[in-house]
């Protein structure tokens, strides 16, 4: 992978970005197991947030936390506050499907639908929008062009999924979340399952996406964090350690956890 | 070691070769049947018996009144059973999973799959017969139904439970709702196991004998109305068998031949269809 890219980019100055979701005092259980304990931060708009820390140290249960994916799981809750903009999503009369189509989702493995490559993002825009087909190809077109498929796809829209690349895969599953054009995107380790220049082309994508998403993203790999977002949350034990700017979290961590984590001394 | 080696080889040897001979034993026995069933009716096989009704001794018939009733009772057990297996299925897999509910279902569906045939035709009997007055097709098309269905309840399952949740994550991240999630993503990544699911019912809808008796009967003539008794392929074969006469006897044959490879043709599409799915 080239180095070039690995250098914390600047990120805008706090002050300046507006709350997108806020987190407060979130805990949540596995059954009787705690997996965070009293969870506090703010997803900017506009901006990429990382979360990292060791296995099992609650990242990838916070995302799933902010579009209730747990809810698919009987014995799973969550307790606290989350806001998006200004509304808490933890409420239990709360339409968990509009909340999705707000708040997207890209995961570990690429899931593309056993249907045809148009298919599969028109599938999720028609569950909300009414479109003739001339504005659904058009839509099709846009969101494949916007995760830079198009060029690689556009003559075999009616080919399966399937039989896509992985990285062509995640990509295809990433036009399908913008398609129906959420607010938040949530990516579960989106490149743990790819090959080193899928891995590149998926964060160039993450780089171009940010501005208009907020979007929030789990990593194990900490140079990924460094390199595609703007703020970092070092978690574990289910807790929240410490969250910053990215660039001062890895150049002047101020918990001792952190900087063992970020300088590679555990994890 | 060389001792311990050598007898590691010899026992080797000895039940590599117990596994051929019983594999060897059991495909023979299949190739015995199908070749006596050969010999004996395929000189019966002619126009005659797909045109010709059953007929008594010493006339030419047929068996089209039986193959006719066959598919009829077969197509009432499998309007009757397959939405009740399939959606029994889709709620053990999609929605009951470990609830207290789906483990009954679940233990009471693996007991009517092994459920003799004969108890089923009685029972049915008793609920369909017996209040009615006489017998019917229909009362056999429902016996078969409830034959077929715990088949197709137990392969919808087990086919939707290779669907790796992370697919019905997926499709819920987009707010896809948890019905269409079902009929449009999970259905659609086994569909053709959910398909074998129902030949292998119909296969064994089409086998089954005891439970007709008591339920379809049986008819010399030809008829199309469910509410009256009906022949069918494996009734007018345990008829026709212990028939003193010979024409009956070889139609017997006949009967067994036709329905024998119409159970093989729909077993081997649906082995064909489901190492389809499992290609994926």
């Amino acid at each position: 992978m080239s180095n070039e890219t690995s250098a914390p980019r600047p990120a805008k100055a706090p002050s300046a970005s507006k709350d997108k979701v806020v987190i407060r005092g979130l805990d949540f259980f596995y059954g009787q197991s705690k997996a965070l304990k009293d969870v506090t931060l703010s997803l900017y708009e506009g901006q990429v947030t990382a979360f990292i820390g060791p296995s099992g140290c609650g990242k990838s249960t916070l995302l799933r936390v902010l579009n209730r994916m747990y809810d698919l799981y009987p014995g799973q809750r969550a307790e606290g506050e989350v806001l998006l903009d200004g509304e808490n999503i933890l409420a239990k009369d709360l339409d968990l499907n509009l909340l999705r189509s707000r708040v997207g989702m890209v995961f570990q493995k690429p899931t593309p639908f056993p249907m045809t490559i148009y298919d599969n993002i028109a599938f999720g825009v028609r569950l909300y929008e009414k479109l003739p087909k001339s504005e659904m190809d058009a839509r099709v077109e846009s969101s494949l062009k916007r995760t830079a498929l198009w060029g690689e796809v556009k003559d075999k829209l009616n080919a399966n999924g399937l039989s896509l690349s992985g990285g062509q895969q995640q990509r295809l599953c990433i036009a399908r979340t913008v398609a129906i054009a959420p607010e938040v995107i949530l990516f579960d380790e989106p490149t743990s399952a790819l090959d080193p220049i899928s891995t590149a082309k998926i964060e160039e994508l993450l780089d171009e996406l940010s501005g208009e998403y907020t979007i929030a993203i789990v990593t194990h790999n900490m140079q990924q964090a460094a390199r595609v977002s703007h703020y970092t949350a070092f978690m574990y034990l289910g807790e929240m350690v410490e969250f910053n700017e990215t660039n001062a979290v890895f150049t002047s961590p101020r918990d001792k956890r952190t900087q063992d984590y970020v300088t590679g001394r555990f994890g | 070691m060389a001792d311990l080696y050598s007898g590691r080889k010899r026992s080797n040897a000895i039940w590599t070769t117990l596994a051929y001979g019983a594999t060897a034993l059991g495909l023979s026995m299949l190739v015995i049947i199908l070749a006596t069933l050969l010999w004996n009716g395929f000189g019966g096989l002619s126009l005659d018996v797909f045109t010709k009704n059953t007929a008594p001794p010493g006339v030419v018939g047929g068996l089209l009144n039986s193959i006719v009733g066959s598919i009829i009772t077969t197509a009432i057990g499998l309007a009757i059973g397959a939405p009740l297996g399939i959606l029994a299925g889709t709620y053990l897999a999609e929605y009951g999973r470990s609830d207290r509910l789906a483990v009954v279902v679940r233990f009471i569906n693996d007991i009517l799959l092994s459920a003799p045939s004969i108890v089923v035709g009685l029972f049915i009997y008793e609920l369909l017969v017996v209040p009615v007055g006489h017998f019917s097709a229909l009362a056999g098309g429902v016996a078969l139904a409830v034959l077929g269905a715990p088949i197709m309840v137990r392969t919808t399952e087990d086919m939707l439970n290779l669907v790796p949740d992370t697919l019905r994550e997926a499709a819920s991240a987009l707010g896809m709702p948890r019905s269409l999630v079902i009929r449009h993503i999970a259905y659609k990544a086994v569909r053709s196991g959910i398909i074998t699911g129902i030949l292998l019912a119909i296969a064994r809808m089409t086998g089954e004998t005891a439970p007709l008796i008591f339920t379809a009967l049986g008819n010399s003539l030809f008829t199309l109305d469910p509410r009256g008794p009906m022949s069918s392929l494996p009734l007018i074969i345990y008829e026709f068998a212990r028939s003193p006469y010979a024409e009956q006897q070889k139609l017997a044959w006949t009967g067994a031949l036709i329905l024998t490879f119409a159970v093989l043709a729909l077993s081997i599409t649906a082995r064909a269809l489901s190492a389809q799915t499992q290609q994926k």
